[in-house]
């Protein structure tokens, strides 16, 4: 899993809410290896024209955006499809953190899993951070992870919440795997309880 | 967070998650034991992380897998799928499955089918189990009773390895549904008309459980439909209380406890149900009489209204968020607002998925379609969600009635609903479908999806426009 401390980096706008995992990578990409190239799908039919060609009505092809690291979208972003794709193609493309007022439940997680930080501030916030950033295009935002707080190219910081473990595992760039595989003895004797309950 | 079990009464999901809970996190994270683990031809990078760590499977006896997103439907032969990198999505599920001894149901074997069709089908999804799949729409077994969770690919991983899944407490929802549907009026319907109500986030951090006259009604497929669309209301998980309806689906089911084993599940099914006075963290009170024939006209599904109403105006939205986001679907469904509902023509029509492939989808499809013809111009398919399924309406006849319709009656799989396999609907192609998702480029590039029951569908396939299934069973 991806390390995650502090990153200060131009907020890319994508104002639409219920932005779903099938806007985030189409079906038609997931059979793609998993070889960090999953970039050139990202947000692939909003991005690309039907002729194939960049849209240039679309944030990510527009010069002010083009090193953006923070995507800042409106509510319930992520929403849909469990599919892990979309944030290995977020990831790949060169984000690292999402802000939003709500995600997903399936996508927050699996964000978290790989080290692509999710931040939820409040509605309030994110809509007015949408609309500096139209207003003016290449700001950046900071994120510090240690003391979870955002500081906006207002100067105002803001609070945000991530579970600890999660946290922990984030700064430390380690899964949760390798601490359950630590407590196999404890799944090993509720094993031997639940199967005497149910059986 | 209320992580422990009082002693007064509990909802049926805080007695299976208890029974469940292996350890707890300082942070409140619960490790759950997983009683069922199904897997899909999506799953490969699962495996290919267990390998870079050196894992395998820790109880592949409780882990079954199909193949259903990247099989073709025309076809039951692996060596068809021109795409090689979707051809291997395929083998590597069945060189995976053997590898680590796990019960697969190959592309031509008679139990194939869609993962969710399979689980309840086969009795391998039971009552009081927690399940997990890599799928978001694995909320569908919930209808049994169980806890079932759509996962993403880091926890298939996790799960593979451990037979456990982290998870934090949910807060429960309880949807009553309340009174009597109207007749023609579907499950379908009324999952579409509690999205409508709750909203496309309207139950996220929640499992809901339904309950109430309506959903004790329905059959079991009939449950099954209802929970499969939980995910779209952004519940992670969706349950219905086991009953007689239940256990009469299950019993004789291949993987179903038989004999004594059978009498002792039934009695710790029977505890599952909430306790009368459970308390749940939200309510919701759907009244069934008012549930009409529903349908999508937008692009997520809580864009759902009667199929005698109109395209909604967005200019009559107060919030401005909303109008803009009405205004952009409807421009991708190229709509008009103020269109009657039952105007829209049609181009293509999808019968199938996880959603509404079971034969009793099927039946009132075709009770439909007897004796009619598939509009000129329009491409109707029928996929079943299984090859039970596919059988079962072969014995009586249904495959007939399709075919001499002009439906195309096809193979078991996921098919047009996502169009991973590569069948789609093409771009501008208006798709009367009993899938779960109408989302931009949800069924191929530009295609525009309409939602809407099975009955709903056949009824759209020979009208060549939405139409309200009753017009047609009145022969108007």
């Amino acid at each position: 899993m991806r390390r995650f401390t502090e990153l200060t980096s131009t907020a890319v706008p994508i104002e639409r809410p219920n932005i779903d995992t099938d806007q985030i990578i189409p079906a038609r990409y997931l059979q793609k290896p998993r070889d960090g190239t999953l970039g050139q799908y990202l947000f692939h039919d909003l991005r690309f024209r039907p002729d194939g060609m960049p849209d240039p009505l679309f944030v990510l092809n527009q010069a002010p955006y083009r090193e953006g690291r923070i995507l800042v979208a409106a509510q319930n972003f992520g929403c849909g499809s469990s599919r892990e794709n979309a944030v290995w193609a977020l990831q790949d493309y060169g984000f690292q953190a999402v802000i939003a007022p709500s995600f997903g439940d399936i996508f927050r997680n699996n964000s978290l899993k790989n080290g692509l930080l999710p931040v939820v501030l409040p509605a309030g916030v994110v809509g007015g951070l949408l609309h500096l950033l139209q207003e003016k295009p290449g700001e950046a935002v900071a994120i510090d992870l240690a003391s979870e707080t955002v500081r906006l190219p207002d100067g105002t910081v803001h609070r945000f919440e991530i579970d600890p473990f999660a946290r922990h595992c984030l700064l430390n760039g380690i899964d949760e795997l390798a601490f359950t595989l630590s407590q196999i003895g404890e799944i090993e004797s509720f094993e031997l309880r639940y199967g005497r309950e149910n059986f | 967070m209320s992580t422990e079990q009082s002693s007064g009464p509990r909802t049926m999901y805080e007695k299976i998650w208890s029974r469940h809970r292996i350890i707890e996190r300082a942070d409140g994270q619960t490790l759950l034991y997983v009683d069922r683990h199904l897997i899909h031809d999506g799953s490969a990078p699962a495996f290919d992380t267990l390998r870079e760590r050196g894992l395998a499977p820790r109880a592949p006896g409780h882990i079954f897998g199909v193949p259903d997103h990247y099989v073709p439907t025309d076809t039951r032969d692996v060596r068809a799928i021109a795409d090689p990198e979707k051809r291997f999505m395929v083998e590597s599920l069945t060189e995976n499955a053997a590898g680590a001894n796990i019960t697969l149901f190959g592309l031509t074997d008679r139990r194939q089918g869609i993962v969710h069709i399979i689980g309840p089908e086969q009795g391998i999804s039971q009552p009081g189990m927690v399940i997990v799949c890599g799928d978001s729409h694995t909320a569908t077994h919930g209808a049994l009773g169980a806890l079932a969770f759509g996962i993403g690919m880091t926890e298939v991983a996790h799960a593979l390895a451990t037979r456990t899944l982290w998870q934090a407490k949910s807060r429960v929802m309880r949807i009553v549904v309340e009174g009597a549907l109207a007749p023609a009026v579907t499950a379908k319907d009324v999952i579409l008309a509690i999205i409508a109500t709750i909203g496309t986030a309207g139950a996220t951090g929640h499992v809901i459980e339904y309950a109430g006259p309506v959903i004790a009604g329905l059959t079991m497929e009939g449950r099954l439909t209802v929970c499969n669309m939980s995910i779209e209301a952004g519940a992670r998980a969706g349950m219905v209380a086991p009953d007689e309806v239940t256990f009469a689906y299950l019993q004789g089911r291949p993987y179903a406890p038989q004999g004594r084993d059978w009498e002792r599940a039934l009695e710790r099914w029977r505890g599952l149900v909430s306790d009368p006075g459970a308390v749940f963290d939200r309510e919701v009170t759907i009244d069934g009489t008012t549930i009409a024939p529903m349908v999508t006209w937008g692009t997520s599904p809580q864009d759902a209204v009667p199929i005698d109403g109109r395209v909604p105006d967005p200019d009559r939205e107060e919030d401005a968020e909303r109008r803009q986001s009405m205004a952009q679907a409807l421009a991708y469904m190229g709509l008009v607002p103020g269109t009657k509902m039952d105007e829209i023509p049609v181009d293509r029509v999808f019968i199938g998925s996880c959603t509404n492939g079971r034969i009793e989808d099927l039946r009132s499809a075709a009770s439909i379609v007897k004796g009619r013809k598939v509009w000129p111009g329009v491409e109707a398919w029928v996929v079943p969600g299984s090859r039970v399924v596919k059988e079962q309406a072969e014995a009586e006849g249904l495959d007939r009635v399709f075919r001499e319709a002009g439906f195309a009656w096809r193979e078991a799989g996921c098919s047009l609903c996502l169009g991973t396999n590569g069948e789609v609907v093409a771009p501008g192609q208006r798709c009367a479908s009993t899938s779960n998702r109408n989302f931009v480029g949800r069924q191929g590039r530009g295609a525009r999806t309409h939602l809407m029951s099975p009955g709903m569908a056949a009824a759209a396939a020979v009208s060549g426009h939405l139409v309200d299934v009753r017009r047609v069973m009145a022969g108007a």
